[in-house]
């Protein structure tokens, strides 16, 4: 199946205030790429799913926002008008029809003849891989199944943008897992503009070309995965994305001078020549396990927890705060053993003011 | 297993007495009753037969299916616009609604008589405005418009529930499939309302066929069957036919709020 269109959609200042006076969304400027996979992660409550509805046409903007697919500008325009293929955490299935019911319901609304409707209901059912379930009722689908249904029903009238709402959250891990990976192949191949609305940022990282890190209504930061996670633009997306762990001390001799010893810079931040408190960040895997000896940090084990491919350790007495470091699996560590890290200056984050 | 099986006939035993002394008991004396006549058990045959009879059940159904059939019409139409609207005054229109569930049919009867009476209001704006006056009250209409009005508030409190119950989530899904609304309301939302339109108006058909305050008030030209019931036990002391007409009565009801049960797979319970 193809769908010629890869359209790009751009929301120009929507900010949302609902009628009860709460603000879901500050003015919000963001632009998607036809064809792209774009991720909106953040906390419950951060005004994800505010704005894809607005996306949607569930939701007008405050006055002043505009919601523009390529050219045409449709913020005025009513869902049913628009031509976006929708996906619910709660699937939504029309329990009153059947599989192929609920796939081909778009196509029945839009009066495609009877043959030709068959025929797109089959080409998508046969594309999820659902084509033996479509004369199950919906009652008789496993979420797996349901989802995949949703998805179908969603895909079946060729829409020009894909939302997704939390689609997998109501999943067990496994198969959440799963459909990620058929979900991100899928998204690949149609070419697609997708606009993906999760709180899991493992999902962020596996689907999205870009995330939108999202924070109270406003957009903490935009950037792909990889930015977002190595280069975080401030503190919320630092600590919202994986683990982070957080150093405070004195600058001295391009050293970061801590409780736990002093650890090397990098060159740039080194020949400041500045002194006085200053933070860097490192993440769990960014640290190496060595000899005490060796070592720019000595700590000790306060807890360790064996996960099979490697072991996650809280250390004492590196910084002021507890930190969390990954060690491999195979050596064993005892409460209370002095360990001994170093961390390559280049794996150090550094927060903008 | 068996203290389980005990425990629960013991929590079954209040039920037992009270359907053994209030429901088989007179039941069982009323069906004995009803062949007491000249005719044996053939008198349930002749309340069928007999032309008066028969056309106060013909009467009494037809009441009461378009009764069914309006109020769940008007039940759903209000509580869509109530449970999706929020406007200042709403709670109190959801309680004036609900108000003549605390009515006797008597003054639901009444209230016909006050609104299209001889000196009912519909009757004095008429002739005010026609020079002729609009008596409706004591006719079929005004049977009708009565029994609509006791029956609103059943059935919409059960449909307000199951209409909140809805994932909104249906509704946007079939919108985003290009839908409209008259569309979507067709297609999604009154189809997964039928469970609550079968109980709801399962109910209120039952209900209507029982009701007797209202019909008694009007004192109407037509017989609905309680009515008939009434007569000939009270005036013409005729208790076999009473009693026949009575267990009839019940059979129709209870086969009705049977079907609705097995259509939807849920219990209906018969109130009123
Ligand atoms: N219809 C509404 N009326 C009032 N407040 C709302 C409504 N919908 C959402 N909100 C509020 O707006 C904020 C953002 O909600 P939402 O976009 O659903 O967050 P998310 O999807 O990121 O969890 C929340 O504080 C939420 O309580
Ligand atoms: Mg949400």
């Amino acid at each position: 199946m193809s769908l010629s269109t890869s359209m790009p959609v751009r929301l120009a200042g929507c900010g949302k205030t609902f009628a009860d006076g709460t603000r879901a969304l500050e003015p919000l400027d963001l632009g998607i790429a036809g064809g792209e996979t774009l991720v909106l992660l953040g906390p419950s409550g951060c005004g994800k799913t505010t704005t894809l509805r607005i996306l949607a046409g569930l939701e007008a903007p405050d006055p002043g926002g505009r919601v523009l697919f390529g050219e045409a500008e449709v913020t005025h325009l009513p869902i049913e008008k628009r031509n976006v293929g929708m996906v619910f955490q709660s699937y939504a299935l029309f329990p009153n029809m059947d599989v192929a019911g609920n796939v081909g319901y778009g196509l029945r609304v839009r009066r495609l003849p009877e043959a030709e409707r068959r025929r797109r209901v089959a080409e998508v059912l046969e594309m999820m891989a659902i084509s033996e379930l479509a004369h199950r009722r919906i009652d008789q689908l496993s979420g797996g199944q349901r989802q995949r249904v949703a998805l179908a029903r969603a895909l079946a009238v060729r829409p020009q943008v894909l939302l997704l709402d939390e689609p997998l959250t109501a999943l067990d891990a496994a198969l959440r897992e799963r459909l990620r990976v058929e979900i991100d192949a899928l998204l690949r191949r149609l070419g697609i503009t997708a606009i993906y609305v999760t709180h899991d940022q493992s999902e962020a990282m596996a689907l999205g070309d870009r995330i939108v890190v999202m924070d109270r209504g406003r957009v903490a930061q935009v950037g792909p995965p990889r930015e977002i996670y190595f280069r975080p633009a401030n503190r919320f997306v630092a600590e919202f994305i994986g683990t982070m762990n957080l150093l405070r001390g004195e600058l001295r001799d391009g050293r970061l001078v801590l409780p736990g010893g002093a650890l090397p810079l990098a060159g740039s931040e080194a020949a400041d020549g500045a002194a006085g408190e200053t933070e860097v960040l490192f993440r769990p895997e960014a640290a190496r396990i060595c000899a005490s000896e060796a070592a720019a940090l000595v700590g000790r084990v306060r807890s360790a927890q064996f996960l099979g491919d490697r072991t996650r350790l809280v250390l004492d007495g590196v910084a002021r705060r507890t930190v969390i470091v990954e060690a491999p699996g195979r050596r064993e560590f005892r409460d209370g053993e002095a360990v001994g890290l170093t961390i390559d200056p280049t794996d150090l984050i550094r927060l903008p003011d | 297993m068996t203290r389980d099986r005990t425990r629960h006939l013991v929590l079954l035993l209040p039920l037992g007495i009270l359907t053994g002394a209030f429901f088989l008991l007179p039941t069982a004396r009323l069906i004995a009753v009803g062949a007491s006549g000249e005719a044996g058990l053939a008198g349930y045959l002749a309340v069928l037969t007999t032309p008066r009879y028969f056309e106060s059940f013909v009467a009494t159904i037809l009441l009461s299916l378009g009764v069914t059939a309006v109020t769940l019409a008007i039940a759903t139409a209000a509580g869509l616009f109530l449970q999706r609207n929020a406007f200042p005054g709403r709670e109190v229109l959801v309680a004036l609604l609900t108000f003549p569930l605390a009515f006797p049919g008597v003054v639901v009867g009444f209230m016909v008589i006050l609104l299209a009476g001889r000196q009912g209001v519909i009757g004095g704006l008429t002739d005010a405005l026609t020079g002729e006056k609009l008596v409706f009250a004591y006719s079929m209409a005004g049977l009708f418009m009565g029994y609509v009005y006791f029956s609103i508030p059943r059935v919409i409190l059960t449909v307000m529930a199951a209409i909140e119950k809805l994932d909104p989530a249906l509704e946007e899904a079939a919108r985003s499939l290009g839908a409209g609304p008259w569309t979507v309301l067709r297609d999604v939302v009154l189809p997964a309302l039928k469970p609550a339109f079968l109980a709801s108006g399962a109910v209120c058909f039952a209900t209507a066929m029982g009701a007797f305050g209202t019909a008694f008030t009007l004192a109407t030209d037509i017989d609905v069957l309680p009515m008939t019931i009434y007569t000939e036990f009270v005036l013409y002391a005729n208790f076999a036919t009473a009693a026949a007409l009575s267990i009839v009565l019940g059979a129709i009801t209870w086969l009705a709020l049977a079907l609705s049960r097995s259509l939807a797979g849920t219990t209906v319970a018969a109130a009123g």
